[in-house]
């Protein structure tokens, strides 16, 4: 365990409905013409929120109920579609660190989890309950508990499952890669010397 | 017992165990863009960290780069600014950077393969997830987020785990007017867009052996969309005749030796997956897609489903939702539907032989009245080839625009963008809501050559009936 260690997360919770929720709809890609991922937070769910003529549209997102959430609770198949980091970034710069969803495009997760943003999946009946739980009392704060795998809300708790790997490095604090894997230099040199077309 | 090529190639190039269990995996081959490297880079300056082997990164712009406009500065300063970006990186780092300059630039998915950078045997990531086009080859490649370009740039490795293997065999024969675009299309209708999460789909059968590499690369191209992070064919002597002669590819002797290795990392025919899928080509259809993600394809001669018809809430809750957002009734046919918009190109479907084929049937015919046709080649040597061939003059006396290499209108990332709920016959891979660059805008995905046929009649059409095949 360090600093960057991750065991729990708490907060009030906003459900954005829908399956196949995709990377287009998080992050439209218009916003994406930018050589850092500062200020994505503001375009997060645009052409969800806002109509095009700029005024916004009615959902949860734009609820002053919800305001305050720093979790989303999602669909299906969360994430879907490019590997743009933009997705995650946008979620974590806009204040959410953790997405409950019913299962996660596999790029999306990954990129996520790399970022420390916590994604869990809990069932279809469970998270209606969780959707139907805020909805009638917004100010109820949602806990994930990477320890107990359980999501807690109220008086409520369901069960949550997250990959092993990502469970342990984000309870770890090691879920940001890179100095683990410059640890692994001298071994990349071997397998490295091992491969002709990287030699040649 | 056997291995497969998936676990041949993970193998010989796995570094070691991660502390969380994952695995770290060389990286052979590394691509990258304007879009998703700047923050790679800046993130590497921050830490102090250099590019470990500035030879395996390789460089195109695409995604920003207007098709209309070739001189710089462009009109949109971001765009501007992001393509300078990616140049100082690449000057800096001493990367391979094809840039709009070196008749080489294109789309990352046919400029890796056409320059024979992407071989197969090898691991190759992009920050990009139609990287999963190159395993077309034979190679294993991934789609990975900025923090992971990051990774590759400063140690050539990421953490993955590995994935299981679904083989995936089409067998008989293609109906003629039926394209490797209906195949990938009819996939992901029949396993569903999160069917593959986990898996590596493994493409082959009579099918894809009778494939052109070209064909290989537009079904593995969208693996992505069954939500299969990888998709790859077994190399043979298709795959090694293509490679043959191109600038990245090992020359004379080398390159005999380079087919004996490359040969080796097929599938063994003993080999074990974890999941085998068969279809029957001839149930194929020309597929087009009727709603707002890939997965929902119907056939041409089908109707768009009816919310009733999906079988649990949620599906019920995706068909509404696609309906709304595409003005169409459930019921409804799908042929006739008027188009406002026919787009051929992308990394789906942008190859010369997209171009080509689609030339053949087109000659002698025009585009309809009030429909805006625009053919994007997918690179500047596909640009170049096309019109020795005068390819670029049957489509303009067709009707259709002709444009410079890129992305174009298969994001809104350039200039080219539909405008407010117009609907789209496009050769692309992605129906998302927005994915156009208007949030009101339709895409219909399919074939390029019911592009073609859609274009000319100015509704959604079965080419069968308008090309003799
Ligand atoms: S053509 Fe489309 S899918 Fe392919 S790389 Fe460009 S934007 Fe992505």
């Amino acid at each position: 365990m360090n600093e960057n260690s991750i065991t729990k997360i708490e907060g009030r919770a906003v459900f954005v409905p829908g399956d196949d929720v995709d990377t287009d709809r998080i992050i439209p890609a218009r916003f994406m013409k930018c050589i850092t991922f500062d200020g994505l937070g503001e375009f997060l769910f645009y052409d969800v929120r806002y109509k095009e003529d700029g005024s916004k549209k009615e959902h949860n997102l734009n609820d002053e109920r919800f305001s305050e959430a720093t979790i989303i609770v999602g669909g299906n198949n969360f994430g879907c579609g490019s590997s743009r980091e933009h997705a995650p970034q946008s979620i974590q710069k806009a204040g959410f660190n953790a997405v409950i969803a019913g299962s996660f495009a596999e790029i999306f997760f990954g990129n996520s989890t790399n970022l420390g943003v916590v994604c869990v999946v809990v069932g279809d009946d469970d998270r209606k309950q969780i959707a139907d739980l805020i909805d009638k009392q917004p100010e109820l704060v949602v806990s994930i508990d990477l320890e107990a795998l359980k999501v807690n809300i109220g008086e409520y708790s369901f069960d949550c499952l997250i990959k092993q790997d990502a469970r342990k490095s984000l309870l770890e604090g090691s879920f940001d890669a890179l100095s683990e894997l410059l640890e692994g230099n001298s071994e990349v040199d071997t397998v490295v010397s091992g491969l002709h077309y990287i030699n040649d | 017992m056997g291995k497969t090529l998936f676990e041949k190639v993970w193998d010989a190039h796995s570094v070691k165990t991660l502390s969380n269990g994952q695995t770290q995996l060389l990286i052979g081959t590394h691509l990258i863009h304007e879009v998703t490297s700047p923050q790679a880079f800046g993130m590497l300056r921050e830490r102090g960290l250099s590019v470990r082997f500035p030879k395996r990164t390789f460089a195109t712009v695409d995604h920003i780069v207007p098709t209309n406009e070739a001189v710089e500065p462009y009109s949109d300063s971001l765009a501007q600014g992001m393509i300078e970006e990616l140049r100082n990186n690449c000057v800096e780092n001493d990367i391979t950077f094809f840039d709009t300059n070196t008749g080489h630039q294109g789309i990352v998915h046919i400029v890796g393969p056409e320059q024979g950078i992407t071989q197969p045997g090898t691991t190759i990531a992009c920050g990009d997830s139609h990287t999963s086009t190159h395993g077309a080859f034979g190679a294993i490649a991934f789609g990975i987020g900025t923090s992971q370009v990051r990774d590759v740039l400063a140690t050539q490795t990421i953490a993955l785990n590995e994935l299981k293997v679904r083989r995936i065999n089409v067998n008989g024969k293609l109906a003629p007017g039926v394209y490797a675009k209906d195949v990938i299309l009819h996939i992901i209708r029949t396993l569903g867009t999160n069917g593959g999460t986990g898996f590596a789909y493994e493409y082959g059968g009579e099918v894809f052996d009778g494939f052109s590499m070209e064909e290989r690369m537009t079904v593995c191209n969208m693996s992505i969309e069954g939500g299969a992070r990888v998709g790859y064919v077994n190399p043979d002597d298709i795959t090694f005749e293509y490679l043959k002669g191109r600038k990245y590819c090992p020359k004379d002797a080398d390159f005999d030796q380079a087919v004996e290795c490359w040969r080796n990392f097929a599938s063994d025919a003993d080999c074990q997956y974890d999941d085998v899928v068969t279809i029957n080509a001839s149930e194929i259809q020309p597929t087009v897609t009727w709603g707002i993600t890939p997965g929902q394809g119907i056939g041409i001669n089908e109707c768009i489903p009816t919310i009733e018809s999906g079988e649990t809430q949620s599906a019920r809750a995706s068909i509404a939702e696609a309906l709304d957002h595409m003005s169409f009734e459930g019921g409804s046919e799908l042929k006739g539907k008027k188009i406002d918009v026919a787009f051929l190109g992308s990394c789906t479907n942008g190859r010369l032989s997209d171009l080509k084929e689609v030339a053949h049937y087109l000659k002698g015919k025009k585009v309809a009245e009030g429909v805006k046709a625009i053919v994007v080649p997918g690179s500047q040597v596909v640009a170049k080839i096309a019109k020795s061939l005068g390819l670029d003059e049957i489509f303009t006396e067709a009707g259709f625009e002709w444009r410079g290499a890129g992305c174009s209108m298969c994001l809104a990332m350039n200039p080219d963008k539909l405008i407010g709920n117009q609907l789209c016959a496009s050769s692309s891979n992605r129906n998302f809501k927005g994915r156009q660059g208007s949030p009101t805008g339709r895409t219909l995905l399919m074939s390029p050559i019911m592009v073609a046929a859609a274009a000319i009649t100015g509704e959604v059409s079965d080419a069968r009936e308008i090309f003799e095949f």
